[in-house]
């Protein structure tokens, strides 16, 4: 039945809009967002993943949702809801999880931060912003915990790359040194221009990302005038490290080396862990979770389909929603992200295949425009940050 | 940015230079700025027939594929082999980064395609 909330929603922007479009960028839609997809003034996509994985680029993920738990059964709630183990976080620490329905697959994928002792902070996807929060409220009401909805409040900028630490480091009183990847800290931001001096304080750090380096997330308050100075202090600061500002372009490219899932990709309400190749994620032994049953049951019986990844061998790009065909011409899975990667100069994709397509250098096909063009199952993640001495 | 005038342009974007019976086809620079960075260029073979109107080959950025059309019918007689491996001259300079010469069809054809001014305000008007 129509209804008052079937109408088309307008499509929502960040507090940064106004400086994107000020920069040149290239405006997108994602998941009802207006969003850069690519700068030109910084090179473009190809450009800007490279700054990321040789020195520091920056992405407004503000369309990024804020789910805050506080209260005495914060812990119990985060931990019916979610796959992961939270009761194994420090104050101060961080962790991949997931929600997931009863059938063990994905209401979303989400970082779980625990902010203090009896609080935590899930940072959840553009895209699913209320499906997830209507989720967590109607799955949540027998804790003694607020649920509340932080979406709003924050300006979230992504501080990505192997400098990333140096050029935060230089606007911030926190010391970065002593913060551990998934850690979080609170410190002030410096923010000056000419003799004016002055210091956003109590601001979240944490040293997460989405690209396969090493780097932070930092939640400011989404005014516009704060958002802006931030955002330009930034590139003002990293200019010696030779930021760049970067678009979801940049951002799926270097996810999808890292092999880092993305909702309605990799993972969606018809994907369960297990085909996701998230097992290390899930932690079976903890109390009981949504989804929980389901998924003992789905490992007894076995998978039928798995994420692989895959390297182009012929000429070609696969993109997602490609077929991928067996030896015999016929589809046997599908791609879900595909892409070439900018700094592996190489054509990937992630695929699901069922398991006896899955072993690594499986000769397999993705139909291009009609022609199966070969590839090849290859070890994932196709990029790791190297190591540091 | 002011396109060739003595080329011919259509509303997907293309541009063609014609020499008598014969002409080059390639994308215009409206079409590679907007595509962002050229990293694959999927041509027909040398002998192949390409349709007016009709996709011939595809290019592809980062982010996106599109197809290629043909401004008008004919042969493909020449190929240009070296956007196989440096697809991005395309969006160094998209108007002598030629993709195929073509023996035309029908050289009356031509006539119904964009002037460089008339293409200039379509590229305009479509923001």
């Amino acid at each position: 039945m129509p209804s008052v909330e079937a109408a088309a929603p307008a499509i929502r922007k960040t507090a940064l809009n106004p400086v994107h479009r000020q920069m040149g960028a290239k405006m997108v839609e994602f998941n009802g967002w207006e969003m850069p997809v690519e700068y030109p003034s910084a090179g473009g996509i190809i450009a800007e993943h490279n700054a990321v994985r040789r020195g520091v680029g920056i992405f407004d993920v503000s369309h990024m949702g804020d789910i805050c738990f506080a209260g005495p059964e914060a812990l119990a709630a985060v931990q019916h809801l979610s796959m992961n183990d939270a009761s194994r976080l420090a104050v101060g620490q961080a962790q991949y999880s997931a929600l997931l329905y009863p059938q063990g697959t994905f209401v979303d994928d989400v970082v779980v931060h625990r902010l203090g002792e009896d609080e935590y902070l899930l940072v959840i996807n553009a895209g699913t912003r209320e499906k997830d929060f209507n989720w967590v409220r109607d799955n949540s009401h027998q804790f003694n915990c607020k649920v509340e909805n932080l979406s709003d409040d924050f300006t979230q900028i992504a501080i990505q790359g192997p400098k990333a630490v140096n050029l935060l480091q230089k606007l911030t009183n926190a010391d970065l040194s002593a913060v551990k990847f998934y850690w979080v800290t609170r410190g002030g931001i410096v923010l000056e221009r000419g003799s004016l001096r002055r210091f956003l304080l109590n601001t979240l750090i944490a040293r997460t990302g989405y690209t396969g380096e090493d780097g932070f997330e930092i939640y400011v308050p989404s005014d516009e005038a704060t958002s802006a100075w931030v955002w330009n202090r930034l590139l003002e600061v990293g200019k010696e490290f030779g930021v760049v500002p970067c678009g979801l372009g940049a951002r799926n490219t270097l996810r999808l080396e890292a092999k880092l899932p993305l909702y309605g990709h990799e993972i969606s309400d018809t994907i369960n862990v297990w085909e996701a190749g998230l097992d290390r994620f899930c932690k079976m032994e903890k109390p009981d979770f949504i989804g929980r049953v389901v998924l003992e049951k789905a490992k007894a019986e076995g998978l039928k389909r798995t994420l692989v990844g895959l390297e182009m061998v012929d000429r070609g790009i696969a993109r997602d929603g490609y077929r991928v065909l067996g030896n015999e011409g016929g589809a046997v899975g599908y791609v879900t992200s595909g892409s070439p990667a900018p700094f592996l100069k190489k054509n990937i994709a992630l695929a699901y295949v069922p398991p006896e397509f899955a072993a690594l250098g499986t000769e397999l096909k993705v139909e291009i425009r009609g022609q199966g063009v070969k590839a090849i199952v290859v070890p994932t993640p196709f990029y790791k940050r190297p190591k540091k001495l | 940015m002011t396109y060739p005038a003595d080329n011919k342009y259509t509303k997907e974007h293309e541009w063609i230079k014609a020499n008598g019976n014969n002409a080059t086809i390639g994308i215009t620079h409206h079409a590679q700025d907007s595509l962002g960075d050229i990293v694959f260029v999927d041509l027909p073979k040398i002998g192949s027939e390409i349709a007016s109107g009709k996709p011939f080959g595809s290019v592809e950025s980062v982010k996106a594929v599109s197809d290629l059309y043909a401004p008008v019918s004919g042969t493909v007689t020449e190929v240009n082999a070296v956007l196989a491996t440096a697809p991005e001259n395309i969006n160094k300079d998209a108007h002598s980064a030629w993709m195929i010469k073509i023996a035309l069809k029908d050289p009356a054809e031509l006539n119904s395609l964009l002037s460089a001014s008339d293409y200039e305000k379509f590229v305009a008007e479509e923001g």
